[in-house]
């Protein structure tokens, strides 16, 4: 993989080390509000204007909006479920923040989601759903149409320690399916945990051209560094064709309006133009015959309200850049190669409609491709050109202001890692020498490189 | 005096004007944050007392649940709403009632809420808390407090929407506001689970009010308080605050989130106070709200405002500020009743132009508010 160095600004500090280059705490570029209280991620990208702005504020009352049983006295806004995870798209992205997996004994999943598959590709190349409970699981149903079944969660403890002797202990999830309405699913299901993640700088991501990525890419490893980054190619409904996959804990999503119909459909059962089938197999007839709350549920209208409100919500500048522990850690995140794949910098291309989101210098950290993780974070569940060990890097960009938006530490992509420590020691595969780097280091530097993730 | 509206300021600078003096001088900007805490400790205590009045009634409705004592209720209620709507000025800047741990204003005043989350709705005759006699067999306080806004931030429980809708029930009667029969609290009545009806109609009642007590207490003055620290803060970076709930009030809130999503969607539903039909009543005490501060001023009470500041630095926008904010208030009573019918209708018809011209006096008022800041030598970072 080729890494561009950047000619950086060299600052003197009493640390010694290399300052910030200049604008690298505007991590949306132009897009960038300043705010560090709950509500970092709810806002309005900082070079929205007029009306433009006005119809984000109309897209944010949508994605709050809870969708309700039809028929209903407000009939642009019902059609909930008949199976669903969730009434609303606020409720999993509460704050437009992150999820979590279950915390207390009680605790049902809720901005935690399973998607399940059986063995063999579909038309496209995707996964196939079961054929008695589709492809993700649904908790939660209306009146008189019973729910999938639920998701017991399990934890193994894994000890480890630090290079100096500091031990510590991770938690491994174990996930069963219970309570499962229409009998066993297949004998060779697969299941795979998502976490709702952060909705900031969404329309940024998009932005990258296709071209950034290609770039980045390095399917076959040449370059020898023992990181093979790769595209997922998956099928865009809208134009029916193949194209480059960016959204979605694998890459499986081409676009945020497909994205976003996607999850109205699976999470919420909210049908649109791109998918007008509810989410209930044959083997549901009570979900099949439920009522519908129109064809589609979703006007093609409030799709592109809620799909414009998720391209122009900012990215929360960067806070404590110049201090010198942050820029210590910001030295050991490229020494450890953490920013081989969490690429810190990119130009976004011209977006016609977009204005606001071109021509910017953004610092999301992802390169949006697909990696070997290793075995103990698998999920063993195919996705288009995912194996069932790649993930795609997610972004790093406001993971230092999700305590305060979410009120919880819990990252990857199941939510198990219960801090951005345990998150780093998690990594395997191909980022194995990276966490291996990170175990061997002294104390200070350590926490050095966490205060440095904590400043993005 | 010299006008210096067109300086790139930085907050926290210290500015130096042509006479040598600076916009905030500490001497003539005291009086006008302490005058502001005593305003809004003048608003929160009106909004109790209006409250308290309205529990009244709600208590004589419980115990005999009549049509003429529904109407009472639903009089108090009204009555109850400006006092509280003229205080969201004070919100936005992390203050008592918005404090990011403890502020209880998503217990007060949430909206949209999801009515089938309550009650009973057409459609859904066993739907909500109130009918959920397994899932929630004992209705207490602690427990709508954990429900409310749980799993979703329209999954509202408490506050004075939820009264407000057990109070008229749903709105969809395109000349009023609903109609709930007093018999849906009356035992055998219209409606089942009257008794938890009566309950919960008591229970939020009474949250509220406890929930406006605590905020009013923090602002009393003599007592070790927020109002006491406020009144500490330097002085630039109290007046900060004071713009920072004006501004977000005028723009993002009012004229973006309570008009412009109502008027886009044109969905009876994205109205403040649906049930009811009293949104042009609550849009108005917003706007009051933000007039009041400027001029620093509650009910009959006047004292040192912004303005006096402002007049010092630059009369002309002083002059210009106040036009604005009496703009804003004439806009928003031309508007038709009520606000959801207001909406409806093509481009051009009266009601809707009527909304959009309020929408953009607003927009007009919250940019000249941000000039102020400027003048007074703070940048306000409206997001």
């Amino acid at each position: 993989m080729r890494r561009t160095i950047s000619l950086l600004l060299l600052l003197a500090c009493a640390c010694g080390e290399e300052g910030p280059e200049p604008g690298e705490e505007l991590s949306g570029g132009e897009t960038t509000v300043h705010d560090t209280t709950r509500n970092a991620f709810t806002l309005a990208a900082r070079n929205l204007q007029g009306e433009r702005r006005d119809a984000f504020f109309v897209g944010n009352a949508l994605f709050n909006r809870n969708w309700v049983t039809a028929p209903s006295s407000t009939e642009g806004l019902d059609g909930l479920g008949p199976t669903f995870n969730a009434p609303s798209c606020a409720a999993c992205h509460f704050k437009d923040g992150r999820g979590k997996p279950p915390t207390e004994p009680d605790e049902k999943p809720l901005s935690l989601l399973f998607r399940l598959s059986i063995p063999g590709q579909d038309a496209h190349g995707g996964p196939v759903g079961d054929a008695t409970y589709g492809g993700q699981l649904q908790p939660q149903s209306i009146l008189g149409v019973p729910a999938e079944g639920h998701v017991a969660l399990s934890h193994t403890p894994r000890e480890g320690s630090y290079g100096d002797g500091t031990a510590y202990t991770l938690e491994e999830p174990h996930y069963t399916l219970v309570d499962l309405a229409f009998g066993p699913a297949h004998p060779e299901l697969m299941m795979s945990p998502r976490v709702a993640p952060a909705m900031v700088g969404l329309g940024l991501l998009e932005a990258i051209p296709d071209s950034a990525l290609e770039a980045l890419a390095d399917p076959d490893d040449k370059n020898g560094d023992g990181i093979s980054g790769r595209i997922n190619h998956v099928w865009d409904v809208e134009h029916g064709e193949v194209r480059v996959g960016r959204f979605g804990w694998k890459a499986n999503q081409p676009s945020l309006r497909q994205q976003n119909a996607g999850a109205f459909r699976g999470d919420i059962g909210i049908t649109s133009d791109l998918f007008p089938e509810e989410e209930c197999t044959a083997a549901q007839q009570v979900c099949r015959e439920a009522p519908s709350g129109g064809v589609p549920e979703l006007e093609a209208q409030k799709l592109e309200q809620v799909t414009f409100y998720t391209r122009m919500l900012a990215v929360p500048a960067r806070r404590n850049v110049d201090e010198p522990e942050v820029l210590r850690g910001r030295r050991l995140f490229r020494e450890l190669d953490c920013a081989v794949c969490h690429v810190p910098r990119y130009e976004t291309g011209t977006l016609e409609d977009a204005p606001e989101l071109s021509k910017q210098v953004i610092f999301p950290y992802t390169d949006l491709l697909l990696h070997d993780m290793g075995p103990e974070l698998a999920d063993d569940r195919p996705d288009y050109e995912a194996t069932g060990r790649e993930w795609r890097t997610p972004p790093l960009w406001g993971i230092g202001l999700v305590e305060t938006v979410n009120r919880h530490t819990r990252f990857l992509h199941d939510g198990r890692a219960r801090s951005l420590e345990e998150a780093i020691l998690w990594h395997g595969g191909e980022a194995e020498r990276s966490r291996e780097r990170f175990r061997n280091l002294s104390a200070t530097d350590r926490a050095a490189l966490l205060r440095f993730l904590e400043s993005l | 005096m010299k006008k210096h509206g067109w300086m790139a300021l930085v907050a926290g600078a210290l500015v130096s004007t042509g006479c040598g003096e600076e916009p905030l001088e500490e001497a003539r900007a005291r009086p006008v944050v302490e005058r502001y805490a005593a305003l809004v400790n003048e608003n929160y205590t009106d909004a109790v007392e209006k409250a308290r009045a309205l529990q009244t009634a709600v208590n004589v409705f419980v115990a005999d649940p009549t049509e003429a004592k529904l109407a009472a209720a639903r009089n108090a209620w009204l009555a109850a709403r400006p006092a509280y709507g003229q205080s969201e000025s004070f919100r936005f800047y992390g203050g008592p009632i918005d404090d990011e741990d403890t502020g209880p204003e998503g217990r007060i005043n949430a909206w949209p809420l999801d009515e089938a989350y309550i009650d009973a709705v057409e459609g859904s005759p066993t739907a909500g808390i109130i009918n959920a006699t397994d899932s929630y067999a004992q209705l207490d306080e602690e427990l709508l407090k954990s429900l409310n806004e749980r799993d979703g931030e329209t999954n509202i429980a408490t506050g004075y929407h939820a009264i407000e809708f057990l109070l008229w029930g749903q709105d969809r009667s395109e000349t009023g506001p609903g109609n709930r029969p007093a018999s849906d609290f009356v035992d055998g009545g219209t409606a089942p689970n009257a008794a938890r009806r009566r309950t919960y109609l008591k229970l939020a009642t009474d949250l509220l009010v406890k929930d406006l007590e605590s905020v009013r207490a923090q602002w009393t003055p003599g007592s070790d308080n927020y109002a006491k620290q406020f009144i500490a803060l330097d002085a630039e970076e109290a007046v900060q605050r004071i713009l920072t709930g004006m501004g977000s009030l005028s723009g993002a809130e009012l004229s973006g989130e309570r008009m412009t999503v109502a008027y886009d969607n044109k969905d009876q539903e994205d109205e403040h106070s649906c049930f009811s039909d009293s949104t042009l009543a609550d849009l108005y005490a917003n706007a009051v709200g933000i007039q009041n501060v400027y001029l620093g001023r509650y009910g009959g009470q006047d004292g040192a405002g912004l303005d006096e500041l402002v007049a010092q630095v630059d009369p002309a926008l002083d002059k210009k500020m106040k036009e604005q904010l009496q703009a804003s208030l004439d806009a928003i009573q031309a508007i038709p009743g009520p606000f959801d019918q207001a909406i409806l209708g093509a481009e051009n018809s009266p009601g809707r132009q009527k909304v959009k011209a309020a929408v953009e006096a607003l927009k007009t008022q919250t940019e000249t508010l941000v000039d102020v800041a400027t003048a007074l030598g703070i940048e306000l970072n409206l997001e």
